[in-house]
C-alpha cells in the first residue's frame, strides 16, 4: 500500500512541525493542569493516605483533617478493648505558630504521632531519623520549607507556640496543601506545641487484626465509642480532598484550570488535525473521484491522525518529564502518575481521531466533482 | 455493438436557494469502444457536468445513463464508486497527482484501489509508465516533473486496472502545445489501438484533428458542430511512445 498517510505527514516538514507543536502544546498543557490538580488533591490528604492504618477515629462531624476537635484520650482504651483492633494510636494535626530566632513567624501544622511505632509519622526521611523524634523538643520538617521556616541545618532551634523546637531531621517532598508546612513531632511534644490538655487527642489511628472485617469493626467501634466518627482511611481521605478541592476557592480554581487546560488542549489538537486534513482535501477528492470507497479515505485520515497523536504524545511526555521534575523543588507539585500518563495517551489519540472524524465529515460531504474545477 | 456509454434524455438542474439552473437539457449521446469523442463548447455550456454524469460522479436529474451496459442513474452513493473503479479512468486538467507520492506510487495507489497490490502492482505500475514513456521517472516526485510529464503520469494512473472508459477534463489546458499534442496522441491511441471509449472535454480547437467526433455544447444542449468541427482529420494510429517530442519537456 502506498504510504499516503505517512507521506502526507512527513512530506511538508513545516506543516509537520506545526502539527506536532500544536499537539505537544496541548498535551503538555493538559499534563501541567491535570498534574497540578492531581498534585493538589494528593497533597490535601497525603498525611491520611500515608498513615497506613485502617480506621480513623475523629470527633463527631469532623469534615476534614485540619478541622479535628479534641476529645478524651480515654476513648483509646475503649477502642483497644474492641475485638478486632490490633493497635490504636493517638494522633494530632493542629495549626501552630513557628517562630525563628530573629522573630519572624510562620504558620505550621504540627503532626504528633507515636515515634515508637512510627504510625502516622513522616516518610522520605533524608536527614536524621524517626527515632530522633523520641527526644524532648525535637521536630522534623521538609526540605521544601527550609527557606520559609528559616531552617538551614539539623540542630537549629526555633519556637512553636512559645515552646522550644529543635530540628532533628528533614523529609523530602512532604508538601502541605495549605500555606502551613507540616512539622512532625512526638505525640507528647505535639500536645505541648498545640497546647492540648494532657488527657486529650485529636484523632486515633486504628489498625485491624488480620482477617477482621473492616466494615464490621467500623460499626463496632462506632457503637462502642460515643461522640466520635469512625471512618475508613479512604473515606476520611476523600472527605478531606473533597473539602479542599470543591468547597474552597483554591481547589475550585485548580479544578477549573484543569478543565480549561483540557478544553484548550482538545481545541488546539482538533484545530491542528483539522487543518492538516483540510490541507489535503483536494487529494481526498481525487481519491473519491477515482472510486476509492469512503472507508479507504477514512483510513488514510485516521492513520494520519494516529501517527500525529503518537509522535506528539511521545514528544510531549519528554517535555512533561522535565516540567514534572522541575516542579518537585517548587512550591506546587505537578504529579504525573502512570495511570494519568496512560490516560492522557488515550486522550491524545481520542482527541486526534475525533478531530479527524470532524474532518472526515467534511470529506464525506466532499463533492468528487470538485476535481474537475481546475 | 452497443455503445460503452449511453446517455438518453439526461437533464441536470442545480438548485440554488429558490432559483433553479438547468445545466443540461435532454442530452442524448453514445460513445463506443475505440472511439474518441471531443466535447467542446464555451464555459458554462455543461461539458464538465456531462462528463461528471458519464463518470458516475454526479447524478442526473432525469434521463438514463448506461456505462458498460449498467444503468447508473439509479445507483446509490455506495455503488457509484465501484462503477468508477471498474470501468472508468479519469484524467484531470490539474493532473491531481498525489504530491507526497512518487510517480510509481501514484500509479500503484490507483492499482491498489482496484485490488492489485504488492509486487504485482509495482510490475504493472512500471509497465503503465513505460506505456507513457516515463519508466525512468518511477521514483521521482511529481513536483520534479514538467506539466506534460505530470499529465502522462495521470494517464498512466487512469489506465490502472484497464478501464474501458477514459474521461479527460481539459487535459491539455495546462500544457504547451508540444506537450498537449503528445497527450492527445496518447489519448487517441487509447481509443484506436487499445479500444477504449475516450471522451475529452476541451476548449482547445487545435486538438480537433485528434477526435473521431466532436460534440458541441451550448447552454446545456448539444448543438450541431461548426463546419470546421464537422469532419475532423483522423490521423493514423501512432506508436505513441515513439512520437513523444522531448523538445519542451524535461525528460
Amino acid at each position: 500500500m502506498p504510504p499516503l498517510a505517512r507521506r502526507n505527514l512527513l512530506h511538508d516538514k513545516v506543516r509537520l512541525t506545526v502539527t506536532l507543536t500544536g499537539i505537544v502544546f496541548a498535551v503538555v498543557l493538559i499534563v501541567v493542569e491535570l498534574g497540578l490538580f492531581v498534585g493538589f488533591t494528593v497533597t490535601t490528604s497525603s498525611i491520611i493516605d500515608k498513615s497506613n492504618v485502617d480506621l480513623w477515629v475523629v470527633s463527631k462531624h469532623t469534615p476534614y483533617i485540619e478541622q479535628g476537635s479534641a476529645f478524651s484520650e480515654r476513648k483509646l482504651y475503649q477502642v483497644l478493648a474492641t475485638p478486632g483492633v490490633a493497635s490504636a494510636e493517638k494522633y494530632i494535626v493542629r495549626f501552630a505558630q513557628w517562630k525563628t530566632p530573629d522573630g519572624a513567624e510562620e504558620s505550621v501544622q504540627v503532626v504528633g504521632f507515636n515515634p515508637y511505632t512510627g504510625v502516622g509519622g513522616p516518610w522520605n526521611v533524608v536527614a536524621g531519623s524517626v527515632e530522633d523524634l523520641k527526644t524532648p523538643d525535637s521536630v522534623m520538617v521538609d526540605e521544601l520549607y527550609k527557606k520559609k521556616l528559616g531552617v538551614t541545618r539539623v540542630g537549629e532551634v526555633f519556637e512553636i507556640n512559645g515552646r522550644r523546637a529543635r530540628v532533628v531531621g528533614f523529609t523530602h517532598g512532604i508538601r502541605a496543601f495549605t500555606t502551613s508546612p507540616y512539622v512532625f513531632a512526638s505525640f507528647k511534644n505535639a500536645q505541648d506545641y498545640s497546647r492540648l490538655s494532657e488527657d486529650q487527642t485529636y484523632f486515633m489511628l486504628v489498625r485491624a487484626l488480620p482477617g477482621t472485617s473492616l466494615p464490621a469493626l467500623q460499626r463496632a467501634l462506632q457503637d462502642r465509642v460515643r461522640d466520635v466518627d469512625v471512618l475508613t482511611t479512604a473515606k476520611f481521605s476523600s472527605m478531606t480532598r473533597i473539602y479542599w478541592m470543591f468547597t474552597t476557592g483554591a481547589g475550585v480554581a485548580v479544578l477549573i484550570a484543569a478543565l480549561l487546560g483540557l478544553v484548550v488542549g482538545i481545541v488546539v489538537v482538533a484545530q491542528t488535525i483539522y487543518a492538516t486534513t483540510v490541507d489535503h482535501i483536494r487529494e481526498f477528492g481525487t481519491l473519491k473521484a477515482m472510486g476509492a470507497p469512503n472507508s479507504y479515505v477514512y483510513r488514510v485520515i485516521i492513520t494520519q491522525a494516529g501517527i500525529s497523536a503518537v509522535a506528539g504524545y511521545a514528544l510531549a511526555m519528554g517535555v512533561s518529564f522535565f516540567i514534572v521534575r522541575a516542579s518537585q523543588s517548587g512550591g506546587a507539585a505537578i504529579l504525573l502518575p502512570w495511570q494519568m500518563a496512560i490516560g492522557i495517551f488515550f486522550l491524545t489519540v481520542l482527541m486526534c481521531v475525533s478531530a479527524a472524524l470532524v474532518s472526515i465529515n467534511k470529506v464525506t460531504r466532499l463533492d468528487p466533482a470538485m476535481v474537475f474545477k481546475g | 455493438m452497443s455503445p460503452m456509454i449511453s446517455v438518453r434524455g439526461v437533464s441536470k438542474v442545480y438548485e440554488e436557494g429558490a432559483s433553479k439552473v438547468a445545466a443540461l437539457q435532454a442530452i442524448d449521446l453514445d460513445v463506443s469502444l475505440g472511439e474518441m469523442v471531443l466535447l467542446m463548447g464555451p464555459s458554462g455550456s455543461g461539458k464538465t457536468t456531462l462528463l461528471s454524469i458519464m463518470g458516475c460522479i454526479l447524478g442526473a436529474t432525469s434521463g438514463t445513463v448506461k456505462v458498460a451496459g449498467i444503468e447508473v442513474a439509479k445507483l446509490g452513493e455506495r455503488e457509484l464508486p465501484r462503477i468508477r473503479l471498474q470501468h472508468i479512468g479519469f484524467v484531470f486538467q490539474g493532473f491531481n497527482l498525489f504530491p507526497t507520492l512518487t510517480v510509481g506510487e501514484n500509479v500503484e495507489l490507483a492499482l491498489e484501489l482496484k485490488g492489485i497490490r504488492g509486487s504485482k502492482a509495482k510490475q504493472e505500475s512500471r509497465r503503465l509508465l513505460e506505456q507513457v514513456a516515463l519508466a525512468t521517472k518511477y521514483g521521482t516526485f511529481p513536483a520534479d516533473l514538467s506539466g506534460g510529464q505530470k499529465q502522462r503520469v495521470a494517464i498512466a494512473r487512469a489506465l490502472a486496472g484497464s478501464p474501458s472508459v477514459i474521461l479527460a477534463d481539459e487535459p491539455t489546458a495546462a500544457l504547451d502545445w508540444h506537450s498537449g499534442r503528445n497527450v492527445m496522441l496518447m489519448m487517441q491511441e487509447l481509443a484506436h489501438k487499445h479500444g477504449r471509449a475516450v471522451v475529452v472535454v476541451t476548449h482547445d480547437s487545435r486538438v480537433l484533428e485528434f477526435g473521431d467526433r466532436v460534440v458541441r455544447m451550448e447552454d446545456g444542449r448539444i448543438v450541431p458542430p461548426s463546419p470546421s468541427e464537422m469532419a475532423p482529420k483522423i490521423p493514423p494510429s501512432w506508436e505513441v511512445a515513439a512520437n513523444i517530442q522531448p523538445s519542451r519537456e524535461a525528460c
